[in-house]
């Protein structure tokens, strides 16, 4: 074997490798010491950044929800209600097959099968270890079948959280209103810390105005998270013990409201499915004590959320249930006006106490061929102020309507609160309308419609015409025929309450101030006439008042439907009910000291008296006592 | 044929029992310092893998049964005398160059990248090659004149060139860069001229250029990344910013084992392979990093000693780039985890979690055992 290559010199070359050696050792040395340099600079310098940004990253904020306020009427008893409901879930990532999944899910009908693709496409865009809800409330039924076959289904359980809950179910659904779940409106007005976890919101009557109140405010809590998000098991690790202190959410306050469940009941009962709305007050504070608004809704179907038919269908539903008539109905208020324009007839001299005008069963203006029609063909008679307020003389109101003219009308109706809001603590609240000849010179193009009519004069004096009211607004101007003239803004709120101390905050009565009619005479003389509408020997609502333990004051109104949308799809019978008058009627009980006032519309009812007046005597009868489940 | 052992059993034929076991070792080829600085790194790597995987003692089983079978290769390595390397040299390089033609064209794709070769069992042509580059190197000076001249230069040249060119169109970069890297090691150390070496040096100024062009989008990347990590917080930069705040948050003694957060909670890709130094820098500090620095100084100094004392060309030229090859892996991944240099996929040698590139290492230090422990008896 060849030691050793002849032409190379071992010495040299051993000493030329040595001294390549230990150059390479320096620079190694060199490299190392850049690393450890580096590491020092890490390791030692910038610790302080580097350990916090290890802190930041571990530890997630997860917001806690705070538990909704309750809603109670005046004697306490719930009107809204937070209870805990299974609700059923998919984890994305741990479902192999989501769209299988989803439609055995189908099959055994805990899903529908139209919402699949919604739920892909949710599954798909949050993160994958966020459950997302296939169901929010489950059936006793329900949860029975699938926790059978649960072990089908990896990935899918059901889970409880509270859910809110109207226990009367359509009786409050307009007063109290609903939660709905969040949308990306009002992600944008709310405050987001506030709502940080929370799913849903009030959307429309109390849940809605006093949101604020209700909802609380949100805590948070620290949770040690992996990168992907997700929670680490506490007990995995002792790094919990450097966490900041959480915060426990602030539940809402409860909400006590002036609402009587009994007197709502009845209100509900008595519209018998009518469209229409029912409005009951306290006179004397504004308090609203029933506020019906029919055909109404099952208000669970949002706070559990419904699917895109059952949604559909109460939105295209001619009979529009999600409608509150109540505060936003807005209707021709029809003879209702007559004992406040009696006043202002009276208070401006334009008519007295002994006036009387013969009614023929028409009236016309000089000059002009057109016949205003009285409700009674054959006309009254001679009638004076009470005759016409008790017997609903038209004429006499329309002859009395050239001394008063339009500006006197115009004044006094919005002294009563006509035109404008009342204030109620309800969002979206319509201000019906009384016109004036500013207001036509303001709202019309055409310079002919720009001028104000006489004829338009003498419609409007029966509430005709361009005349707006909501049943709301008349519940509120015959408290004030009852009050003689003091005004008071209606609530439904009587106080709220912190859940945790108990302390209640009362809402204090607000008055809006007085009309302006100081002469107790004129008060005495409408009034009576109000009564003698219900329990005089002529008055037109004679045949509901008569013969009732307490003494009561009211007024019938019969509105003509203005117009119609002709739509096909109407068929005669359902067309001919359409276009039958509204009924209306305003009224108020005891007579000497009035505790309660109603205002009803039954729309296409036809006759004030007849189909109206029966609820609001209904309505005043449970309130005073005299109901039929009142009797214990 | 003397060898040193063999001399030693001669001068002392009655060798005490208490050294029986320094005399098993002896006959066994083991070089002791350097087996134990290799055994006291893979101790302390493991423990550092077991926090690294979760607590996986799966993970811990594989990498120890990794272990017994790279050591296993060692022992093997290590019988094998050095002259009985050299002959085999060309004909393992021509192998190796034969298998690498071959991953090119029947190779098993993995991870947008070609580099296994199924052949029974799986396995990366281009960890021979590891070893096969810088043994045909120093094959080729071993009876040519040292320093090399310019021609010699330029067919090592080639031997160099071919292989790397062969693994970067895999593409893996980073593997063939250091290929190339334990072949230079080699002429370097053969004594080529430092002149030349600034030469070349310059040349390749226009050479990274080319380079660049070659580069895949995600090298490129990289590269782009290591110079502003925060560009791309959630996507490149991820694994850089990640490893430094692990690194950083651990401090001078770090949070202890198993307790850090960034591996715990899953903040740190790649924990229990190539950046398992961040995980070890997490949980035992600055001190524990040092510790391991300084086993790994030792290891590759023991392997420069034997380089230095080793009695021909080829073990010499051998032994060397097997040490100093040694130190450019740990430089790289240590420079790479801390965001010095850019991500290349170099495991933490002897710590990260894999299997080959165990092997492959364990057997060069079994060239290294077997050049120390052949000698031959002759004079300087």
């Amino acid at each position: 074997m060849k030691l050793l290559s002849p032409i190379k010199d071992h010495h040299s070359e051993r000493r030329l490798f040595i001294t390549r050696v230990v150059l390479a050792s320096v620079v190694s040395t060199i490299l190392l010491g850049l690393v450890i340099a580096r590491l020092v600079q890490l390791q030692v310098f910038d610790h302080e950044l580097f350990a916090e940004k290890s802190q930041g990253n571990r530890v997630r904020i997860e917001a806690v929800p705070p538990i909704r306020g309750l809603i109670f009427d005046r004697k306490g008893r719930v009107l809204a209600e937070n209870l805990p409901a299974y609700q059923l879930e998919l984890i994305p990532e741990q479902v192999d097959d989501i769209d299988g999944t989803l439609q055995r899910l189908a099959a055994i009908n805990l899903i529908e099968a139209d919402d699949i693709p919604r739920i892909i496409e949710l599954s798909r865009s949050g993160q994958q270890f966020k459950p997302v809800t296939l169901k929010f409330r489950m059936t006793d039924e329900e949860i029975a079948n699938f926790a059978i076959q649960r072990p089908r289904f990896p990935g899918v359980d059901f889970r409880p959280r509270l859910v809110r809950h109207y226990p009367h179910g359509k009786l409050f659904a307009h007063a109290v209103g609903y939660v709905g779940a969040l949308n990306t409106n009002d992600m944008q007005r709310l405050e987001s810390a506030r709502y940080a976890g929370t799913s849903h919101t009030g959307k429309t009557g109390v849940e809605s105005s006093f949101e604020n109140d209700l909802h609380g405010y949100a805590g948070y809590r620290h949770l040690i998270t992996n990168a992907r998000g997700r929670q680490v098991p506490a007990d995995s690790s002792e790094l919990l013990d450097s966490l900041p202190i959480d915060a426990t959410p602030g539940p809402g306050n409860n909400i006590y409201l002036s609402l009587d469940l009994d007197l709502q009941r009845v209100a509900y009962e008595a519209m018998a499915g009518r469209r229409g709305a029912v409005v009951a007050i306290d006179p004397t504070n504004g308090e609203v004590l029933a506020l019906v608004s029919t055909p109404a809704f099952d208000p669970n179907l949002f706070a559990v959320g419904m699917s895109t038919a059952q949604f559909s269908e109460l939105q295209n539903n001619l009979d529009r249930p999600l409608f509150n008539r109540a505060v936003r109905g807005s209707y021709p208020p029809g003879s209702t006006i007559k004992p406040m324009l009696a006043l202002a007839a009276l208070e401006t001299g334009a008519t007295n106490l002994t006036r009387k005008s013969v009614c023929i069963g028409y009236f016309q203006l000089e000059g002009d061929d057109h016949r205003y029609r009285d409700w009674k063909p054959r006309g009254h008679g001679p009638v004076d102020l009470h005759d016409a307020i008790a017997q609903s003389c038209d004429v006499y109101f329309y002859q009395l309507s050239g001394d008063l003219g339009i500006d006197n009308m115009h004044e006094y109706l919005t002294r009563f609160g006509l035109g404008s809001a009342t204030g109620i603590d309800l969002l979206n609240e319509r201000p019906g309308l009384v016109p004036s000849r500013e207001w036509k010179r303001n709202n019309f193009r055409d310079r002919d419609n720009q001028r104000w009519y006489h004829g338009e004069t003498v419609i409007a004096s029966i509430g005709q015409g361009f005349m707006l009211a909501t049943p709301l607004q008349l519940s509120s101007i015959v408290g004030t025929l009852a009050t003689r003239g003091t005004r008071m803004r209606p609530h439904l709120v009587a106080a709220t309450e912190d859940p945790i101390t108990g302390d209640r905050r009362l809402i204090a009565p607000q008055s809006l101030g007085n009309v302006g009619i100081s002469n107790t005479f004129y008060w005495d003389e409408v009034l009576e006439a109000m009564h003698d509408v219900m329990q005089g020997p002529r008055g037109t609502a004679r045949a509901v008042g008569t013969g009732a333990p307490y003494q009561m004051a009211g007024k019938s109104g019969t509105a003509q439907v203005v117009s119609i949308a002709q739509d096909e799809e109407y068929d005669e019978e359902e067309l001919e009910e359409r276009q039958r008058d509204h009924a209306l009627f305003i009224a108020f009980a005891p007579f000497d000291e009035p505790r309660i006032a109603v205002a009803v519309i039954v729309e296409n009812g036809s006759s004030g008296s007849g189909v109206a007046a029966p609820i609001a005597k209904a309505v005043m009868d449970q309130y005073l006592g005299y109901g039929d489940d009142t009797a214990e | 044929m003397i060898r040193l052992s063999e001399t030693n059993r001669i001068l002392s034929p009655r060798s005490a029992p208490a050294s029986s076991f320094a005399e098993l070792v002896r006959r066994m080829n083991i070089d002791g310092p350097l087996l134990g600085g290799i055994l006291l790194i893979c101790v302390f790597g493991l423990f550092v893998l077991y926090s690294a995987s979760g607590e996986d003692s799966q993970v811990l089983i594989n990498q120890s049964i990794r272990l017994g079978v790279a050591l296993v290769a060692m022992l093997i390595v290590a019988q094998l005398p050095p002259d009985f390397l050299r002959r085999w040299t060309p004909w393992a390089y021509l192998l190796g160059l034969i298998l690498l033609t071959l991953v090119l064209t029947k190779g098993a794709v993995g991870q947008g990248a070609r580099r296994w070769l199924d052949l029974g069992i799986r396995f990366q042509p281009s960890e021979a090659m590891k070893l096969a580059v810088p043994m045909m190197t120093a094959w080729f000076l071993h009876d040519r004149q040292i320093p090399p001249r310019l021609g010699h230069l330029a067919i090592i040249a080639l031997m160099i060139g071919i292989p790397t060119f062969l693994i970067a169109t895999q593409p893996d970069l980073g593997t063939s860069l250091l290929i190339a890297a334990s072949g230079v090691i080699v002429i370097i150390l053969a004594g080529m001229s430092f002149r030349l070496m600034l030469g070349l040096g310059l040349l390749a100024v226009p050479g990274a250029y080319g380079l660049w062009h070659f580069m895949q989008d995600y090298q490129r990347q990289r590269v782009l990344t290591l110079l502003d990590p925060d560009s791309d917080p959630l996507g490149a930069g991820y694994n850089i910013i990640q490893s430094k705040i692990a690194i950083g948050s651990g401090g001078l003694f770090g949070k202890g084992w198993t307790n850090g957060s960034q591996a715990h909670l899953e903040f740190l890709p790649e924990r229990h392979t190539d950046f398992i130094f961040a995980v070890l820098g997490e949980e035992f500090g600055l001190l524990g990093v040092l510790g391991l620095l300084v086993l790994y100084m030792f290891v590759i100094g023991r392997g420069l000693y034997i380089a230095v004392n080793a009695h021909d060309t080829y073990s010499r030229l051998l032994a060397g780039s097997i040490s100093l090859t040694f130190l450019v892996y740990v430089f790289v991944n240590t420079a790479m985890v801390t965001g010095l240099v850019p991500v290349v996929g170099v495991p933490l040698p002897l710590v990260s979690f894999g299997g080959t590139s165990m092997v492959t290492l364990m057997a060069g230090f079994g060239i290294l055992m077997s050049i120390h422990s052949h000698r031959k008896l002759l004079p300087h």
